[in-house]
């Protein structure tokens, strides 16, 4: 009979003691964001969208071979002596014409990996994250700022100097076969005399 | 009152009679767009979060936008259903819980159709809900709906016992089982309602606030369990039955088990205000008696109705994001070992008050 009243009373109170502090919650202001009309706010150093600034690139590959999900495709063309690409934000003289850099975003696993190998820190991550498309081919980012025309034109001229240097050295491959010949019998007629003195037996 | 004010104003016997039963039916849909509204509301402040807060002022509209969604959804029937059940099942339901109210006083100007039974009347035909769901449950082809219809009938049937005796001691108090005449005998200042003890002032009203408390408690918990409201909603338990005995419906018949919940909460909530806290009585005198204006008073007494209604519905939704749910025969023995003996116990000092 005890244990009856008791439950009872157990009952209630506890169901009071609840009310009371889903009461109080009432009255707690919500911890909702209404994200579109008000934005998060994101710590300092969060990683959010690659961005690459062109200018300083010197086209060494370590940002493409650092993603752990090949997202970076770089190509490169060598400059042709003589013409002058500039130097990077901390002086280095570039020597490479970047041809393709494209970043996937859409495969990019936000990781920073391919920033910290970068000698001139021209890639980093920025604080955007809201870059949706309607299309997924526009999540390729294409960062190389010469145009096609420009792209085709360093690299025909690249290939036109390794044709030059190519032929070049075909050319100066042609006589040579004939210069050893000649000088060897020039060698080796000197060389009777000289022998017929000093055989050795 | 107002069915002869109705009367006069068209003159056509019938179209008065059709306005005064339309009246409380678009009572209660107003009342259903609210609730659903105040629900989403007080559920999301009392977890710490928002609710609707997009469509129309803070969510006011999203009910309304609910109501238009379910309205244009397909009517799945699966093949294997019992046809005749499955269809008249959801109007069943609705029309028990809209007959009750028939007998309930709005105010004084207004009561559907006044039954010298009323309560009585209430408490019989709320059980045409039980068969509703009986139906919605078998003719689903499906164990989970069968299961749910199952514990709700008898989870029904057993919390009629409670309501009745409670019923029943009131009853014994005041003499009367007609609702207007209740609310009629609770007139005056709050200290005239029943869960104070009555309206005459004798040394009996102050031995049976105790009691009329405990049979208050007993009422709501009781009135509670028979609208599947947590912590009794086995029969509709979202995580446990899916959705139990309304799992098959789709699109209006859903939205008419949903309207007839919301309903029922209120009808329930209106009930235990009426018999216990003064049905549309208030609780300070009336503004219309202060300045004179006689015909301000019906109105009032309905924003008093209201008002009582809208906070025990409020309380059984905070009720709701409290408790936990109980199990099946947690629930039958909440009642027949706990609530059943209380209110025997109850009605029995309560005759002997009123015998002595």
């Amino acid at each position: 009979m005890k244990e009856y009243l008791s439950n009872i009373w157990k009952a209630l109170a506890t169901i009071s003691i609840g009310m009371k502090v889903t009461f109080k919650h009432l009255f707690v202001p919500a911890v909702t964001i209404q994200y579109p009309d008000v934005k998060p706010e994101l710590p300092e150093r969060e990683r959010n969208r690659l961005y690459v600034n062109m200018d300083d690139c010197i086209g060494c590959d370590q940002c493409a071979r650092a993603c752990p999900v090949d997202c970076i495709e770089i190509e490169t063309v060598k400059a042709i002596p003589g013409e002058d690409l500039g130097k990077t934000s901390n002086g280095k003289k570039k020597a490479l014409w970047v041809t393709v850099f494209d970043i996937d975003i859409a495969k990019c696993c936000y990781c920073q990996l391919c920033v910290f190998p970068c000698p001139t820190e021209c890639i980093y991550m920025t604080d955007v994250y809201e870059f949706s498309e309607f299309e997924r081919g526009n999540l390729v980012y294409d960062f190389v700022t010469l145009t096609p025309e420009e792209r085709e034109e360093k690299k025909n001229n690249f290939a036109k100097f390794e044709a030059e240097k190519a032929a070049q050295k075909a050319a100066a491959a042609a006589p040579k076969p004939e210069a050893p010949k000649a000088a060897a019998t020039v060698v080796e007629a000197p060389k009777n005399p000289g022998n017929g003195g000093e055989v050795k037996q | 009152m107002m069915y002869d004010t109705l009367k006069t104003l068209l003159g056509s016997d019938i179209l008065a009679m059709v306005i005064q039963a339309a009246l409380p039916l678009i009572f209660v849909l107003t009342f259903v767009l609210f609730a659903v509204w105040l629900e989403r509301k007080v559920s999301a402040h009392m977890q710490d979060r928002l609710g609707p807060m997009r469509v129309g002022w803070h969510g006011y509209l999203q009910t309304i936008a609910d109501l238009l969604k379910l309205l244009q959804k397909e009517d799945i029937v699966s093949t294997d259903v019992d046809k005749p059940l499955f269809n008249i099942a959801p109007f069943l339901v609705f029309a028990g819980t809209y007959a009750v109210f028939a007998a309930i006083p709005f105010s004084s100007g207004f009561i559907g159709s006044e039954i010298d039974l009323g309560i009585f009347f209430i408490i019989g035909v709320s059980g045409l809900v039980v068969a509703g769901i009986l139906m919605a449950g078998w003719s689903s082809n499906n164990k989970y709906s069968l299961l749910g219809a199952m514990r709700s009938a008898a989870q029904i049937v057993s919390y009629e016992i409670p309501t009745m005796l409670v019923v029943v001691s009131l009853v014994m108090v005041t003499g009367t089982m007609n609702l207007r005449t209740l609310s009629e005998m609770q007139s005056g200042y709050f200290w005239n309602w029943m869960i104070f003890g009555g309206p005459d002032m004798g040394i009996s009203k102050f031995i049976f606030i105790p009691f009329m408390i405990i049979g208050f408690i007993v009422i709501y918990i009781s009135t509670l369990a028979e609208v599947n409201r947590t912590p009794f909603d086995i029969p509709e338990a979202e995580s446990e039955l899916v959705s139990g005995y309304h799992t098959e419906y789709s699109g209006m018949k859903f939205a008419m088990y949903f309207l007839a919940e919301y309903a029922n909460m209120f009808a329930v909530s209106a009930i235990v205000a009426t018999i216990f806290l003064g049905g549309y009585q208030s609780p300070f005198g009336y503004l219309g008696n202060l300045f004179n204006a006689h015909w301000l008073i019906p109105f009032e007494q309905f924003f008093w109705f209201a008002a009582k209604g809208c906070f025990f519905v409020f309380v059984q939704m905070w009720l709701r994001w409290t408790l936990p749910r109980l199990r099946v025969d947690q629930l039958m023995a909440v009642c027949w070992k706990y609530l059943i003996p209380i209110a025997f116990v109850d009605l029995l000092i309560i005759g002997l008050i009123t015998v002595l």
